[in-house]
This record gives C-alpha cells, sequence and structure tokens, in this order.
C-alpha cells in the first residue's frame, strides 16, 4: 500500500440531476505545487465535480479528502473556509460594483474602510501582475478583466486550492499567455491549480497532469510529459478520431453580399460597429475573428434584418437589406439562414417541440386558416435522420431538453433544409462536443460547395484557421483586417483582436 | 409662509407612514424579494399596535407588538417565497389579503376606540432644542413627535448600513446576483430572511403610526392603500433610502393636498389628487428605464427565486 496522501483527493463521488447522471463514480487525486488539468468533452462530469469541490453541490456519495482529512462541504462557504477558490466558467460576479467591491465580498467585519482595504488588494494584484483596476465597475470591464478580478478574488482570501473552469474560452492567445503565467507563479508559491478545458494545445502546454473524463466517469490519469494529443483524444471521446479539420478548396463564385460603411449605435449610444465594410462571395467560408462583444452579434443580427442600421449598406442581388425587415427579406425570395449565437432565445421557441419550431418558418407560406403540420412532420423525420438528432420524440417534446448539440443540430438543420444562398452562423459549436463540433463543421463544408456563401463567427481560432477560406478580424466594432485563412497565425490574429494591425501574410509585426 | 408651514409639517406627518413602510420594503427587494404584502403587513402592524396599546396603554409595548406582527407576516411571505420559492407577486398578494382580513377580524370590537390618554400625550409633538427654531426648517422638521423623529433616525442608520458596511455590501450583493454571493461565501438564505423580516416590522411600525399617532383611533382599512403607495415609493426612490424620505414626504403631501387646498379656498376634488403619486411614480419609472443608468436599476435577481443547484 502506498502510504503517500494526496492533498486533494475525492474518491467515489457519484451526482444525478433527475434522471441525469452527471458524475458517476469519479476519483481524483491533485497534489500540491501542480497544475492539474481536468479534460473531457461537454457533459462530462468536469465543472459538476469542480462544483461539489467548491461546495455550490453536495455529491449523493462519495468522499472528498484534504490533506487526508476528510471534509463535507454544505455551501461555498465550508470550501472557501477550507482554501479553496474557484474561478466559474461564468463569472460569479456583481456587475454593478466596483472590482474593489467584489473582493471584498462576503468578508467578515462591520464598517467598511476602503482605502486600506484597497491598498491590500493592489498589492496582491502586483505580487501576481493581475490588471484590475480597482474603481472600475465590473460592467464596463472586458471579459480578460473580468477574469483577472476573479482570481483576485480568490488570491485575495488567500487560498490554496485554485479551479479554473475553462478559463481560456474567451481569452485572446495573448491574454492566455498571461493567464498561464499567473497560473505558473501559483504553482511556484506551492498552490494546486485545477485547470478544466476541453483544448489539447493547452493543456499540453501548461499542466503537470491530467485526468480525463467521459460520461460521468474517470477514464485515466496520466502525465503530461509521458502522453499526447492524439492519446487524450482518443480518451476523451472513447474511439479514435480524426482531429484535422478540412477545407475545401475551391474557386469561390459571384459577389454575394456586399457590406458597406455599415454603422449601428446601441440605445445607449455606444457604437457598436464602425463604418463596417467587407464582401462575401458565393461558394466561400468567411469567418468573424473578435474578442467577445466586439460587434459581431450586431453584424449578424444587421445582415439578419433583426437590428436598427444607423447608416451603410448591405447590397445583397441589388437590395439593401439595411432598410428591410426579416419577413421582407423572406418575401423578396432571398434565401438567406440567420443561425443565432442564443440558440434558444433567438433561433428556437424552447417550449415547443421540433414540428412546431420547424412550422414557424413554414407556415408563413401555407395557405387558409388551418396549420397543415404534415411536411413539418416530414422534414422533421428527415433532418433527424440526416443530422443523427437523439430525441425521444420530434413531436410533444420541448426543444429545451435536448443536449446543446442536439438543438444546434435542429436549428442547423432548419436552417440548411431551405436552401439558403447566404448562411450566417454565430458560434454553431459553442458548448459542443467534439463528434458534433466535427458534424457542424461537415456541413459548412457541405453548403459551401453548394456555393452557399458562409458568414462564420467562432471564438476559437484554430478552427476559423483550419475551415475559412478568409477570416475578418472584428475589434470593438471595426474590421481591422480581412486576411487570408491560408497564411496567417493565431499570434497574429490574437494581435488584430486587440486592435492592432499586422502587415502582410508574413509574420511581421508592426510595434505597437 | 405659515400656509406653506402648516402644510409641509403636515405632509411629514402624513408621509411617516410611507416612510416607515417603503424602508421596509426596500429593505426587502434589496435582497431580492419583492414583497406585495406591505398594506397587508401595515395593518397587521396597526391593529397589533393599537391593540397593546389599549390595553398596556404602553407605547414602546404598543410599537414593539407593531413591529412583531409585521415581521410574523414577513415570516408567512418568507418562508414561502425564499424557502419555498414560491412566486413573489402571488406570495406578497396573499399576504396582503390575509393581512387585511385578520386587521379586520382583530380589530373589530375596538372600531372608533381612541388611542388611551397616555400614548397621545408620548406621541405629542416635543419640539428640538436649537434645531427646532430654526426658521422654515424648525416647525416642519423639528417640531415634530419622537416617532417621526425615530424615523429620521432610522434613515441615517439604513443609509449607513447599506451603503457602507459589509453587511450592506453583501445584502446589495445578494439582490443582484445570489450565485456570486453564494459563491463568495456570502449566506443567501439568511440575508433574504433577516431583511425581509426586518422589512416587515417596519411596515408594521407604518401601520401603527397611523393608529396610534396620525388617526389616531382604529377604524376598519386604516391603511386605505397606502402600502401600494410604497410599493410605488420604492421604485420611485431607486431602491435608496435618503431618496426614500424625500418621496414619502412628498407622496405624503400629495395625499392632503386637496384638503389644505379646500382650506385655502381652492376647490379641487381630493380623487383627482389622489392620483398624482401613481402618476408621478408612472414619470418617475419611464424616466428611469430611459436613463439605462446602473445606479438606478432595480437589484438584478428581484422576484426570482434562488436555488443553488440550478442548472
Amino acid at each position: 500500500m502506498d502510504n503517500h496522501t494526496a492533498y486533494i483527493e475525492m474518491v467515489g463521488i457519484t451526482k444525478t440531476f433527475g434522471k441525469v447522471i452527471a458524475n458517476h463514480d469519479i476519483n481524483l487525486q491533485v497534489e500540491k505545487g501542480e497544475i492539474h488539468a481536468l479534460l473531457g468533452e461537454n457533459g462530462a462530469g468536469k465543472s459538476t465535480l469542480m462544483n461539489m469541490l467548491s461546495g455550490i453541490y453536495t455529491p449523493d456519495s462519495g468522499e472528498i479528502y484534504l490533506e487526508g482529512k476528510k471534509v463535507s462541504f454544505n455551501s461555498p462557504k465550508d470550501s472557501i473556509d477550507a482554501g479553496i477558490g474557484m474561478v466559474h466558467q461564468h463569472f460569479k460576479v456583481i456587475e454593478v460594483m466596483t472590482a474593489a467591491e467584489n473582493v471584498l465580498l462576503g468578508q467578515k467585519g462591520g464598517i467598511l474602510f476602503k482605502k486600506e482595504e484597497k491598498k491590500k488588494i493592489a498589492e496582491i494584484s502586483e505580487r501576481y501582475h493581475l490588471q484590475v483596476e480597482l474603481d472600475k465597475v465590473v460592467n464596463d470591464m472586458s471579459v480578460g478583466e473580468k477574469q483577472n478580478l476573479e482570481i483576485l478574488k480568490v488570491l485575495y482570501r488567500g487560498e490554496k486550492i485554485l479551479i479554473l473552469d475553462e478559463p481560456t474560452a474567451v481569452l485572446t492567445p495573448q491574454e492566455t499567455e498571461k493567464l498561464f503565467q499567473i497560473m505558473r507563479r501559483m504553482k511556484e508559491n506551492g498552490c494546486a491549480v485545477l485547470f478544466i478545458s476541453h483544448k489539447m494545445n493547452e493543456v499540453m502546454e501548461i499542466t503537470d497532469r491530467v485526468t480525463v473524463l467521459r460520461k460521468g466517469t474517470t477514464i485515466k490519469t496520466l502525465n503530461t510529459k509521458e502522453t499526447n494529443p492524439q492519446e487524450l483524444t482518443e480518451l476523451m471521446v472513447g474511439h479514435k478520431m480524426d482531429l484535422s479539420i478540412e477545407r475545401v478548396e475551391q474557386e469561390r463564385g459571384d459577389l454575394a453580399l456586399k457590406v458597406s460603411d455599415l454603422t449601428v449605435v446601441a440605445n445607449d449610444g455606444h457604437q457598436k460597429l464602425k463604418n463596417v465594410a467587407f464582401e462575401l462571395y458565393f461558394g466561400e467560408i468567411l469567418g468573424v475573428a473578435g474578442i467577445a462583444g466586439s460587434g459581431q452579434k450586431e453584424l449578424c443580427e444587421a445582415i439578419a434584418g433583426l437590428q436598427e442600421v444607423k447608416s451603410g449598406e448591405i447590397m445583397f442581388k441589388g437590395e439593401n437589406l439595411a432598410k428591410l425587415t426579416p419577413r421582407k427579406i423572406i418575401e423578396l425570395g432571398i434565401h438567406m439562414s440567420f443561425v443565432p449565437e442564443d440558440r434558444l432565445g433567438m433561433g428556437l421557441v424552447a417550449g415547443m417541440d421540433m414540428v412546431d419550431n420547424l412550422l414557424l418558418k413554414k407556415y408563413q407560406k401555407q395557405k387558409g386558416l388551418f396549420l397543415d403540420k404534415k411536411p413539418a412532420i416530414e422534414q422533421a423525420q428527415k433532418i433527424t435522420d440526416e443530422l443523427e438528432i437523439v430525441t425521444p420524440g420530434i413531436s410533444n417534446y420541448p426543444v429545451k431538453n435536448l443536449s446543446g448539440g442536439n438543438i444546434q443540430k435542429v436549428l442547423l438543420g432548419r436552417e440548411l433544409d431551405l436552401s439558403p444562398e447566404v448562411l450566417v452562423t454565430a458560434y454553431p459549436v459553442r458548448g459542443l462536443d467534439i463528434n458534433t463540433c466535427h458534424k457542424i463543421y461537415d456541413l459548412l463544408n457541405e453548403s459551401k460547395k453548394d456555393m452557399v456563401a458562409v458568414l462564420f463567427i467562432n471564438e476559437d481560432l484554430d478552427v476559423l484557421i483550419d475551415l475559412c477560406d478568409r477570416i475578418m478580424v472584428l475589434s470593438n466594432g471595426e474590421v481591422i483586417d480581412v486576411v487570408d485563412a491560408h497564411n496567417i497565425t493565431k499570434e497574429e490574429i490574437g494581435l488584430m483582436m486587440l486592435g492592432k494591425r499586422v502587415k502582410g501574410g508574413d509574420s511581421v509585426v508592426s510595434n505597437n | 409662509m405659515d400656509w406653506w408651514i402648516g402644510f409641509l409639517s403636515a405632509a411629514v406627518v402624513a408621509g411617516t407612514p410611507l416612510l416607515f413602510a417603503s424602508l421596509g420594503g426596500i429593505l426587502s427587494e434589496r435582497v431580492g424579494n419583492q414583497n406585495l404584502g406591505i398594506e397587508g403587513m401595515m395593518l397587521m402592524g396597526a391593529v397589533s399596535g393599537f391593540i397593546v396599546a389599549v390595553k398596556t396603554s404602553s407605547p414602546i409595548l404598543a410599537m414593539l407588538a407593531a413591529a412583531l406582527a409585521g415581521l410574523a407576516g414577513a415570516f408567512i411571505y418568507g418562508v414561502l417565497a425564499i424557502t419555498f420559492r414560491t412566486n413573489q407577486v402571488v406570495s406578497g398578494l396573499t399576504l396582503t389579503m390575509f393581512g387585511t382580513g385578520l386587521a379586520s377580524f382583530l380589530g373589530k370590537p375596538y372600531v372608533s376606540m381612541m388611542t388611551p390618554q397616555a400614548i397621545k400625550s408620548f406621541f405629542a409633538s416635543r419640539p428640538i432644542p436649537i434645531l427646532g427654531d430654526i426658521p422654515f426648517i424648525g416647525p416642519i422638521f423639528f417640531k415634530q413627535d419622537i416617532f417621526i423623529y425615530f424615523g429620521y433616525a432610522l434613515v441615517i442608520v439604513l443609509g449607513f448600513y447599506i451603503y457602507k458596511t459589509r453587511q450592506g455590501l453583501n445584502m446589495r450583493a445578494v439582490g443582484q446576483n445570489p450565485a456570486a454571493a453564494d459563491a463568495a461565501s456570502i449566506n443567501v438564505t439568511l440575508y433574504k430572511y433577516v431583511h425581509v423580516l426586518l422589512g416587515g416590522a417596519l411596515c408594521g411600525l407604518g401601520g401603527a403610526y397611523l393608529s396610534l399617532v396620525y388617526v389616531p383611533s382604529w377604524q376598519e382599512n386604516i391603511t386605505a392603500g397606502l402600502g401600494w403607495i410604497a410599493v410605488a415609493l420604492i421604485i420611485f426612490a431607486t431602491w435608496n433610502p435618503y431618496k426614500a424620505v424625500f418621496g414619502s414626504y412628498l407622496f405624503g403631501g400629495l395625499t392632503i393636498l386637496g384638503f389644505r387646498l379646500q382650506g385655502a379656498g381652492i376647490h379641487i376634488n381630493q380623487y383627482l389628487v389622489d392620483m398624482t403619486p401613481y402618476v408621478v411614480t408612472i414619470l418617475v419609472l419611464i424616466l428611469v428605464s430611459q436613463g439605462h443608468s446602473v445606479k438606478n436599476a432595480p437589484p438584478k435577481s428581484l422576484g426570482l427565486p434562488y436555488f443553488r443547484e440550478e442548472r
């Protein structure tokens, strides 16, 4: 028997939500001074497991040991008192408060002495080179800043264990590098860092050990040095998988969409798009890269006719779409499909079943008072078969109860079935497992082969570079550049996302 | 000038039940719990305060009883809306109906009875030395009764608590984002209960001011809809106790304006004037929602139940 006691040990953890088994008999050991990755697909149970370590969920069965002592966490407070801090995927910050106020939340004591406290906070943020403006209201912060604030909160409490839940999903490559430096510094100080991710290259770069989860069970724990991305993927997915993304090389067709001088102003007076101009051709995939909130949403919605445009034109077949409503666009016979970012909010009606959701786009073409459900039922059946949608039934089963991947397939299936000429998709693979991601990439490629003009907004730069023909980079509502995806690097795009222009196709980066 | 002093000092008196009720509502809504039971809790406080006053002739015991009655009402609401996560609007409305009925039932034998003399003299006007001598301001604000001075103190204490203490910070966090507050080791359920209950106690006191001081006797449905004005007032004050003072006295003034104008020989129907608080509130609501000001926005989790393990 091994007498060594791990820093953190989770034994036989099981957690169910209703009928869904999120974690089944999971075991995990983490040592002091290591960066430990939890790797797994969406729904593998990574976040659930970590939420139990941070006291948000209580396990149905199983035990947690800290330095050999059994602990039981009934609330986040217990976990924090035990020295565990977690940065959640959806940040748990109070938007209307300042950074300093957020750090001071939940502390003991009576009267707030902001000056003294702020000094203390500033010291810590300097020690770890965290860039957080303490008087800034969280609402005004970038995603990167918010994340730094979350880490600062953990460090201020002097926690020894840091859990990061998919921290890099929303960061630029440059911000990610900074985060890694902070993680390394914590490791040097003897902390344990738990890093949840499904990005293979990051796991390989930063971690000491990896624990792979699949469908709520522990598959294996490996030393990062002794493994490779291929092996990890196989463990994660459960079978051999080709990770490469194919780009269909073909001659692009005619000009489809010409956007010029497009400016959109939000209700609060902020300019969301500034003089945006670009061209989209039939038979190509134009990628859009940018930090979250750089105007992607407004661009999509302007093209789909959902966003009021202040000035500028969106020309398609001689019509200026900027002046038309979605209904008008459909009536003019312009076949355009929009797969919005917010699948259940804008894309589908969450409480309706699949057939009714398909009807939403079909009923307008029907005559008479009553709905004819038959074509929609046939279409639903067809899409279900073609896209391998897993559902208990196409009618009488609300789409919101489907998994994220299946919801996305319903939405994409509906839109593609209309054989659009222009397809606008915003983050279509967000939160989907690798298998489904590749299925969606294939669908986009199919559309491209059918000479559809595809606008593809995505946050994963590797995917953009592999899949797209050209990539447009947005920063703060402006188009920084439209580059050829064949010879551009992730780092160059990262710089452009921050608003810096990169000269030429080579990696010659201008200063500043 | 004298008309103004008379009118404004009467506005302070008329606004005092509103001040207590709206401060109570602010406490509750600041932790994310909209309690439409204000009217009910005020009535429960009014009747309990009055009964204890009649039985004991002790003003302190009467106020205590009123606060406890309001707190008891809030407890019913709290168990429903916090522990069982029922719909806050329905729970609050239920409380108002319950409180109204209970007050009528308990108050039946006391209808038209006057407040005992000991109570009346305790709550008689007591000018504050020096402050009371300030021209204009003095007679309006500092030649009033103890209950009103208690209101001033309460505003200062609550203002300090909400904006200057850690507990106040935590409480605001609970109202904004209970999940984030929870993750920051704040006991969300405890914070919700404490503030909802305290809020109820203040509503009870607001009701007691009517039966003990303002009217001062027991009559059925003594609040006559003041609880609903308080609900509007909370929004008017944008959840800020300092603004609630201003709003309470303003709305208090509006409720008596018709009679006062009649006294001055100007005839406007009181029913018409009675509508003004609501009209003003609607205008403020429109202004607030146009401004997109983060500062004046309602607590984000207002009306939403919190369940930690929700996915």
